[in-house]
C-alpha cells in the first residue's frame, strides 16, 4: 500500500506543507511585528501614546481573532483569487494564513515587548533616545529571546492552520490526511501524515527554543 | 562648592497626575535653585514627590505647571530635538541600575553615544576609559547578570557620564545596595563631583546619604519643599517638623525611664573621638541613659549622632548640657522624645 507514488505525494506534501508555513510565518511578522510594536508604543502607558489610534488597532485584531480559522479561510475566498488567481494549492492558502495569523502575532509581540522593565526604557529616554531608537536599539533586543519563543508558536500555529486548509484543497499534509483519511477511509495514509506534522512540529518548536536560549544573557 | 552660578532653577513647579480618587498633586508650587558644581540632596519619606521631582528636571515627567530652567532656558521652550541633546548633558541613574540586560557591559556604556551618533571606535573608546575611571574594567565583556549590584551601579554612573554631562541625577541609586557598598558608590560619585566639576542632584531617603556627600539639601514632605539650607546647618539645628522626623530616629523607646528630659549630641566631624560622655558621668556622678546612637568613626573623627536622657534633677541636667556645649558639642534638648 505505501508504493512509491504514495511516499511521493506524502513527501511532496512535507514540501508543501513547509513552505507554506515559512512563507506564510514570513508573511505574517511583516504585517504582525509592525503592529505589535505600534499596540505598545502607543499604549496609555507606552513611549507615543495615542489612545485612539490604540483602541482602533486594538479593535481590528480582536475581531479578526475571533473569526474561527476555518471560517476564515472560506471568508477570504474573493481576496485570495484575487491576489492568486485560485482557491486551491499552497499558494492559494497562504493569504488566509497571513491573515488569520498575523493578528495573532501581533498579540504575540506585543506581551513580548511589554516584558521588558520600563526602568530600562526610562533609562534611555533619560539619554535623549527618540522613541524609534528606543524601539530599535532596547525595546527588540531586550526582548529578544521572548521574541523568538513567540516566532515558534507562532510557526507551529500556522502549520496547524495550514493542515486545516486541507479540508478547502489547500494542499499539503492536512489535504492528503483529509482525502485519503476522511473521503477513503485509508487511515494508515492519515496516520502517517499525522506522525509527519507532529514530527515538524517538534523540529520548529525545539530549534526555535534553543535560539532563545543560546541568545538570552540573562542567567 | 566652586561657583555661585545656578545651574538648575525650578520655580513654582507643580505636577498632578490623575489618581482613582481624581486629580492628585505630586509636587505643589516648589522652588529650588541649585548651583552649579555642588551636591544637592533632595530628602523626603516615600511618597513626599521627590522622584517626580527629579524627573521634572530632564522632563521625563512634564510639569503641569512652573518653569525648570536648566543653565538660565526654559526647557519648556525645547524642541523635540533640544530635548534630546539637553537630556544628554544630565545624566542619570536609577534604584535599579536599568542595564540593559542583553547587552554586555562595553556595549551599555557605549549605548548612549551610539545614540548621540558617535562612531563605534571612539564610544568603544571613551567607554574603556569611563570603566576604568569606575574601577571595573576587568569587567567590560560580562553581562549585567553576573555583576552585583555595587558593580552593575558603577556600569550605570559610567554609562550617564558617557555623554559628558554636566549634570548627574540620582534617584535613590543607592538604596538597593547595603552599607559598605553603599559607602563605596557614594565615595566615587563624591570623587565625581571633585574632578570632573559634576553638578549631583541626589535623590534619596536615608539621611546618612545626604550626611556623606551632600553640600546642601532639600527636605521633602508632602509634596512640598519643608526646608533648605546646608547639610550641617540642617542636620544640627532642623527648623520643620519634617526635618525633624527625617533625622530623628523612627522607633521610639518606650517609657519606664525616670526624666523626661533628652538630649541630641550631633557630631559633625569637628569633635574626636574622645569619651566624652563616659567623663560627663565621671564628673557628675550620675548616669544618663543613651536612647539612641547613630555614630560612625570616619578617619578618626566621630560623625552622626545620639540622644540621652538626662537625669530628673534639674540643676545637673541644665549642667550636663553647658557641659556639652563646653566640649564643643553641639547639643539641644529635644522635647516629647519619650
Amino acid at each position: 500500500m505505501f508504493n512509491p507514488q504514495i511516499l511521493n505525494m506524502i513527501g511532496w506534501g512535507i514540501l508543501e506543507t513547509l513552505y507554506m508555513t515559512l512563507i506564510s510565518t514570513i508573511m505574517a511578522y511583516l504585517f504582525g511585528l509592525p503592529l505589535g510594536i505600534a499596540l505598545v508604543v502607543t499604549d496609555q502607558g507606552g513611549i507615543y501614546p495615542m489612545k485612539h489610534l490604540n483602541t482602533v488597532l486594538g479593535t481590528i485584531i480582536n475581531l479578526l481573532r475571533s473569526v474561527p480559522f476555518l471560517i476564515l479561510l472560506i471568508l477570504v475566498f474573493p481576496i485570495t483569487q484575487f491576489v492568486t488567481g485560485t482557491t486551491i494549492g499552497p499558494n492559494a492558502t497562504v493569504v488566509p494564513l497571513v491573515i488569520g495569523a498575523a493578528p495573532f502575532i501581533a498579540r504575540l509581540v506585543e506581551s513580548s515587548l511589554k516584558e521588558v522593565d520600563k526602568g530600562i526604557i526610562e533609562a534611555a529616554e533619560s539619554m535623549g533616545a527618540s522613541p524609534i531608537k528606543i524601539i530599535y536599539k532596547v525595546m527588540i533586543p531586550e526582548a529578544r529571546p521572548s521574541l523568538i519563543i513567540g516566532s515558534a508558536i507562532a510557526v507551529t500555529t500556522i502549520l496547524s492552520y495550514s493542515a486545516m486548509a486541507g479540508i478547502v484543497a489547500g494542499g499539503g499534509l492536512g489535504d492528503i490526511a483529509i482525502r485519503y483519511g476522511l473521503y477513503r477511509y485509508q487511515t494508515d495514509i492519515m496516520l502517517v501524515t499525522v506522525i509527519m506534522l507532529v514530527i515538524i512540529v517538534q523540529v520548529l518548536q525545539e530549534i526555535g527554543m534553543r535560539l532563545a536560549k543560546i541568545g538570552d544573557k540573562r542567567k | 562648592m566652586d561657583g555661585e552660578n545656578t545651574i538648575i532653577k525650578i520655580e513654582n513647579l507643580t505636577k498632578t497626575f490623575m489618581g482613582a480618587q481624581g486629580e492628585f498633586a505630586a509636587l505643589d508650587s516648589v522652588n529650588l535653585e541649585i548651583k552649579q558644581g555642588e551636591i544637592f540632596g533632595v530628602i523626603g519619606m516615600s511618597g513626599a514627590g521627590k522622584s517626580t521631582l527629579v524627573r521634572c528636571i530632564n522632563f521625563l515627567e512634564k510639569p503641569t505647571q512652573g518653569t525648570v530652567y536648566f543653565n538660565g532656558k526654559d526647557i519648556s521652550l525645547c524642541t523635540k530635538k533640544e530635548l534630546y541633546a539637553l537630556r544628554r548633558s544630565m545624566g542619570m541613574i536609577f534604584q535599579q541600575f536599568n542595564l540593559l540586560m542583553q547587552s554586555s557591559v562595553l556595549n551599555n556604556v557605549c549605548f548612549p553615544l551610539t545614540i548621540a551618533g558617535v562612531d563605534k571606535s571612539t564610544a568603544r573608546g571613551r567607554a574603556k576609559e569611563l570603566l576604568s575611571m569606575v574601577g571595573i574594567s576587568e569587567k567590560a565583556d560580562a553581562y549585567p547578570s553576573q555583576l552585583s549590584g555595587g558593580q552593575s551601579q558603577r556600569v550605570a554612573i559610567a554609562r550617564a557620564l558617557a555623554t559628558n554631562p554636566q549634570v548627574l541625577l540620582c534617584d535613590e541609586a543607592t538604596s538597593a545596595l547595603d552599607p559598605a557598598t553603599t559607602r563605596g558608590v557614594l565615595a566615587l560619585l563624591k570623587d565625581i563631583n571633585k574632578r570632573l566639576g559634576i553638578t549631583i542632584v541626589v535623590i534619596t531617603h536615608e539621611m546618612r546619604v545626604i550626611q556623606e556627600i551632600c553640600d546642601r539639601v532639600a527636605i521633602m514632605d508632602d509634596s512640598k519643599i519643608a526646608e533648605v539650607g546646608f547639610v550641617k546647618d540642617i542636620f544640627t539645628k532642623p527648623k520643620t517638623k519634617a526635618a525633624r522626623r527625617l533625622i530623628l530616629p523612627e522607633d521610639r523607646p518606650m517609657g519606664g525611664m525616670p526624666g523626661k528630659r533628652c538630649c541630641r549630641i550631633v557630631f559633625d566631624g569637628n569633635s574626636t573621638y574622645e569619651p566624652i560622655l563616659a567623663g560627663m558621668i565621671l564628673d557628675f556622678r550620675m548616669p544618663v541613659s543613651i536612647l539612641f546612637a547613630d555614630m560612625e568613626n570616619i578617619e578618626g573623627k566621630a560623625f552622626g549622632q545620639m540622644i540621652i536622657q538626662l537625669p530628673e534633677n534639674e540643676e545637673v541636667a541644665d549642667k550636663m548640657i553647658e557641659y556639652l556645649h563646653l566640649k564643643g558639642l553641639t547639643a539641644e534638648e529635644v522635647f516629647g522624645y519619650v
